[in-house]
């Protein structure tokens, strides 16, 4: 089983609706969201998969309910006090109880430019030798679960597992999310495009020349 | 939990291999080994004020209060994301594919150097592929695990790419998807629809519009629209 945010193929949806280029937040506290997110980022308390990792262990109820950036501050306010950088106290009366000893760390005005151009790059040298090549078929693990952790992050997704597929593209080997997001180590493996035949996963495929897709880590996956 | 805020964990393996019964036992302190789910209203989160703008009002001013965030660096990230990074990036390196036979070899071989090269390089932009679309095949990009999207080429994602909806449906029936955006594929071109489900992002290379032969760079830019670069839309014709 999976959690609330593995919805790819989900049915019951309505339309997606599009939107002019010149609408880029949809409320004043959007943006506010966005960047107070990213600037604790910087304090260096968690990863990339960990803050993930914490928005889809927000309740099924409150995934559902909230909107984009609600998901966005309410995992924001379960990491602070998880890795006690802030305390529920201080969450109840909204407002702080002393400095805090990260205060060095604090993102300045000056630094931001500096760190969104320089990003955080997920590619690290690893060990684990590369088992499969462009054109090689594959067949996608059948349980879309962390193996490790019960209940864990994973970036398998539930309509994906065991699927056969093409390796159609090799990425180089990357940090492994399954392991990071438990700050298990960052356990760099090889990752690869595998391309999924609609027909395959899809009961009601569109067309038969249709394709999907996706970026897994070579222990997802399985040799044909 | 200990008191410096982190979690005491302990986990056990077992198992078997040749020589019998194996035990490992792991010993560690970590912020957070093990998902603690909790009901709705056990979460920190529910603290906080119910009014999502009081709720982002509140933690700025904690935040703010113990030196954890500079006012002035959001409003820095802010107006980044407002003012100077967005699809005109992508435009430019679309506008540049369609100029320039070698450049689009190496952008289709190698994004990443050639994008770096542009200036075009950063947060959620790390690793970067460009797909062709065809007239056999078209390109359309979604994340149906979260909202991953090119920030440095297209800036952040519309609330569509963002909704259940578009995560849901793009996958299974890009096409009906299509549709909600007015576009209609030929008969013979296929759909293949990137879940972008690790650190790569994609971003798709339109079909440049007939009539366009001699147009320059500046000009054919202003055809490319955001939506064409997700795959959601085509490029406009002049």
């Amino acid at each position: 089983m999976t959690r609330v945010h593995d919805m790819g193929g989900r049915f019951g949806d309505g339309a997606v609706v599009p939107e002019t280029e010149d609408v880029i937040f949809h409320a004043d506290w959007h943006p506010r969201a966005l960047a107070i997110t990213l600037a604790c980022g910087s304090l260096g308390l968690w990863n990339i998969d960990v803050s993930r990792h914490a928005r889809e262990c927000l309740s099924p109820k409150d995934y559902t309910r909230f909107s984009y950036y609600e998901k966005w501050m309410a995992a924001l306010a379960d990491l602070l006090v998880d890795t006690g950088a802030v305390s529920r106290e201080e969450l109840a009366q909204g407002a702080a109880r002393g400095t805090s000893n990260l205060a060095d760390k604090r993102l300045a005005a000056a630094a931001v430019a500096g760190v969104l151009a320089k990003g955080g790059p997920a590619t690290r040298p690893s060990n684990v030798a590369a088992l499969f090549v462009a054109g090689d078929t594959v067949r996608i693990r059948s349980i879309p679960e962390n193996m490790q952790v019960p209940g864990g992050h994973t970036r398998l997704p539930a309509y994906a597992a065991g699927a056969e597929g093409t390796i159609v593209r090799q990425h180089g080997t990357h940090v492994l999310p399954d392991s990071n997001a438990h700050r298990l180590g960052e356990a760099p493996e090889p990752l690869y495009a595998v391309a999924l035949r609609a027909q395959d996963i899809w009961a009601h495929p569109e067309h038969p020349e249709d394709e999907v897709i996706l970026d897994l880590w070579q222990s997802y996956l399985i040799a044909l | 939990m200990l008191r410096d805020g982190r979690y005491l964990c302990k986990f056990a393996k077992r198992g078997k291999c040749g020589f019998g019964l194996w035990t490992f036992v792991y010993v560690g302190f970590h912020d957070r080994v093990m998902p603690h789910d909790h009901s709705d209203h056990d979460h920190p989160h529910s603290l906080l004020p119910s009014d999502p703008a009081l709720r982002v009002k509140a933690l700025e001013t904690i935040l703010t209060q113990k030196g954890l965030i500079d006012p002035a660096a959001l409003d820095e990230i802010i107006d980044t994301y407002e003012n100077k990074i967005g699809p005109k990036n992508g435009a430019h390196v679309v506008a540049r594919a369609w100029s320039d036979p070698e450049f689009k070899a190496a952008l289709l071989e190698d994004a990443d150097p050639v994008l770096a090269e542009l200036g075009y390089y950063g947060r959620q932009g790390e690793h970067m592929v460009v797909v062709e679309n065809t007239e056999a095949v078209h390109n359309m990009v979604v994340c149906t695990l979260c909202s991953c999207y090119p920030w440095p080429l297209l800036g952040i994602p519309p609330g569509w790419y963002k909704s259940d909806a578009y995560r849901s449906r793009a996958v299974r029936e890009p096409r009906k998807v299509l549709a909600d955006f007015g576009v209609t594929l030929p008969e013979e071109q296929a759909v293949r629809v990137w879940d972008s489900t690790a650190e790569v992002r994609y971003l798709v290379l339109p079909q440049r519009p007939e009539g366009t032969e001699g147009m320059d760079e500046a000009a054919l830019m202003a055809l490319v629209t955001r939506d064409s670069m997700i795959g959601c839309g085509v490029a406009v014709s002049p």
